[in-house]
């Protein structure tokens, strides 16, 4: 039986980066911030390492939401990765949008090792703005 | 300010015009090979040669409408590893231009031992349509046809919308935009090289001459006529294409044998990640993701194989349409990679292979820009 809306958990696959959004879940946890469990992360060195392949992949395979999680603009650990990233993740956008899938899908957020509040603030946001879209369609096609 | 010859043509005969053009570079040993399209003894083709004797130069056919292989990827070949001091002349058309400079800006040639010479660019047939064409007509009559991108729907769908029919970069240009070929035909030196290599052919330049303005007005229509043109196209590619159900249908019919990725005269890893092993997964593995669904199709990752080559080539994709040509499946691959690589290069008003200068948009980044993406 199809989920309905209400009943509906969203699975959200989440790349975050060592130094500040990674440090900032870690903040969270141990300040012990409440926020859904929805969001899967993978830590990454830097957002800057991860191809748009990974992205696209989780979505195509099972997510209904994906994001990247990197240091504040100017603040990279190895001092351009999150700008690298960020294009990307507009380039991801706007491959979409052309195509006609939802790009919406596609999340990026900057969060530093010391914004555990941030953290967990922005992990309800996805996980609710996500429920409000339900499932993903590319999300349960096989034949893709 | 322009710098040009004119050629005039006898009797209408272009591709004759054109050659002995070509053969006085090598006669007055301007320089010592040229990669030139000829035509294939079985008249069936016209295919890219590396010549060294100015003989086989009479068999040129540069106008000829046809394009097997986007010849940039050749000139990676031909340009690997030299060190001897030879000059190359390279005849390309635009759009084989415009993928030579994207190669050179990932480091894939050398540009330095090459001489480029662009063609104003009448457009192409498919390989397999050739023969129909080279059974009734010669390229002369092609080109005297005049430039029919928008009428002759024979043409392959990338020379229908191409953006470029004029070469962007080229050392030597071979023009005929707004002229009458029959007639004359416009020979500009667009680098301190091509007016070195002109000069010591014989030839007097002339600065700002009629010919070279008139192309020039040409062009300028042409590029506010094609806007329009390319819009109208690409909206009705959304309609067809857009959204999943139907991007599922349209790759239906992939076998994913990459033949459009070896094509592409942009897509340049050695070895491409899709035949890394990071795809070769253990049995378990295929078995979960096709519990994840139920069912998994085989081979997997087909949708993933063409969103992730638009994301790593479309800045760079210059609408050639080799992927098309390469589709066992006649998959409509150049206006799916056209739609997004075009709007995906406007984001960045990046054009590819417009300019050495301008930086591959994924290796560059602005402090301020894209302020949207990551903030609340």
């Amino acid at each position: 039986m199809a989920e309905t809306k209400e009943q509906f958990e969203p699975k959200i696959i989440g790349f975050l980066c060592n130094w500040c959004t990674g440090a900032a879940s870690d903040l969270a946890g141990t300040t012990r911030a409440q926020y859904p469990p929805n969001v899967h992360p993978i830590r990454v060195m830097c957002s800057g390492t991860v191809d748009p392949v990974y992205m696209i992949k989780a979505l195509l395979s099972g997510a209904d939401s994906v994001m990247m999680g990197g240091c504040h603009p100017g603040d990279c650990h190895y001092v351009s990765g999150n700008y690298k990233a960020r294009r990307r993740v507009a380039m991801l956008k706007q491959i979409f949008k052309s195509l006609g899938l939802d790009d919406n899908r596609v999340w990026a957020r900057w969060i530093s090792a010391s914004e555990g509040p941030e953290f967990a603030k922005f992990m309800n946001q996805i996980t609710e703005e996500t429920r409000k879209q339900g499932p993903s369609s590319m999300a349960n096609d096989w034949a893709i | 300010m322009t710098k040009s010859v004119t050629l005039s043509v006898k009797d209408g005969k272009i591709r004759e015009a054109v050659n002995s053009f070509l053969k006085e570079l090598f006669n007055k040993k301007t320089i010592d090979a040229m990669l030139v399209p000829l035509a294939h003894p079985a008249g069936t083709n016209v295919v890219q040669a590396l010549v060294t004797k100015a003989v086989f130069v009479d068999k040129a056919d540069v106008f000829a409408p046809v394009m097997p292989v986007n010849s940039a990827r050749l000139i990676q070949s031909i340009t690997r590893l030299t060190t001897v001091d030879r000059k190359t002349a390279v005849v390309l058309r635009p759009c084989e231009m415009r993928a030579l400079i994207e190669l050179a800006k990932l480091k894939q040639v050398q540009l330095d031992k090459l001489v480029l010479i662009g063609i104003d660019c009448p457009g192409a047939y498919a390989v397999n349509n050739y023969p129909k064409f080279a059974a009734e007509k010669k390229s002369d009559d092609f080109v005297k046809a005049g430039f029919q991108w928008a009428e002759d729907t024979m043409l392959r769908t990338g020379c229908q919308i191409c953006e470029y029919p004029y070469p962007l970069t080229a050392d030597i240009t071979i023009g005929m935009l707004g002229l009458d070929p029959s007639k004359q035909i416009l020979i500009q030196a667009n680098s301190a090289q091509g007016e070195e290599i002109l000069s010591k052919a014989g030839m007097s330049l002339e600065i700002d001459s009629d010919l070279a303005q008139k192309r020039q007005t040409a062009i300028t229509k042409f590029a506010g006529e094609i806007k329009e043109r390319r819009k109208e196209f690409f909206e009705k590619t959304k309609q067809e294409i857009g959204g999943i159900e139907k991007l599922s249908k349209v790759f239906a019919q992939c076998i994913k044998c990459q033949n459009c990725r070896q094509a592409c005269p942009v897509c340049y890893c050695r070895e491409c990640f899709f035949i890394s092993p990071t795809f070769e997964l253990d049995a378990d593995r295929y078995l979960r993701q096709a519990e994840k669904k139920g069912a998994l199709r085989m081979p997997s990752d087909t949708l993933l194989f063409h969103l992730t080559r638009m994301n790593h080539m479309g800045n760079s994709c210059v609408g050639c349409g080799a992927c098309e040509e390469a589709c066992p499946n006649d998959i409509p691959l150049l206006k799916i990679f056209q739609l997004a690589g075009s709007e995906v290069q406007e984001l960045f008003s990046y054009v590819p292979g417009r300019s050495l200068e301008e930086s591959l948009p994924a290796t560059a980044f602005k402090d301020k820009e894209f302020e949207q993406i990551g903030e609340k």
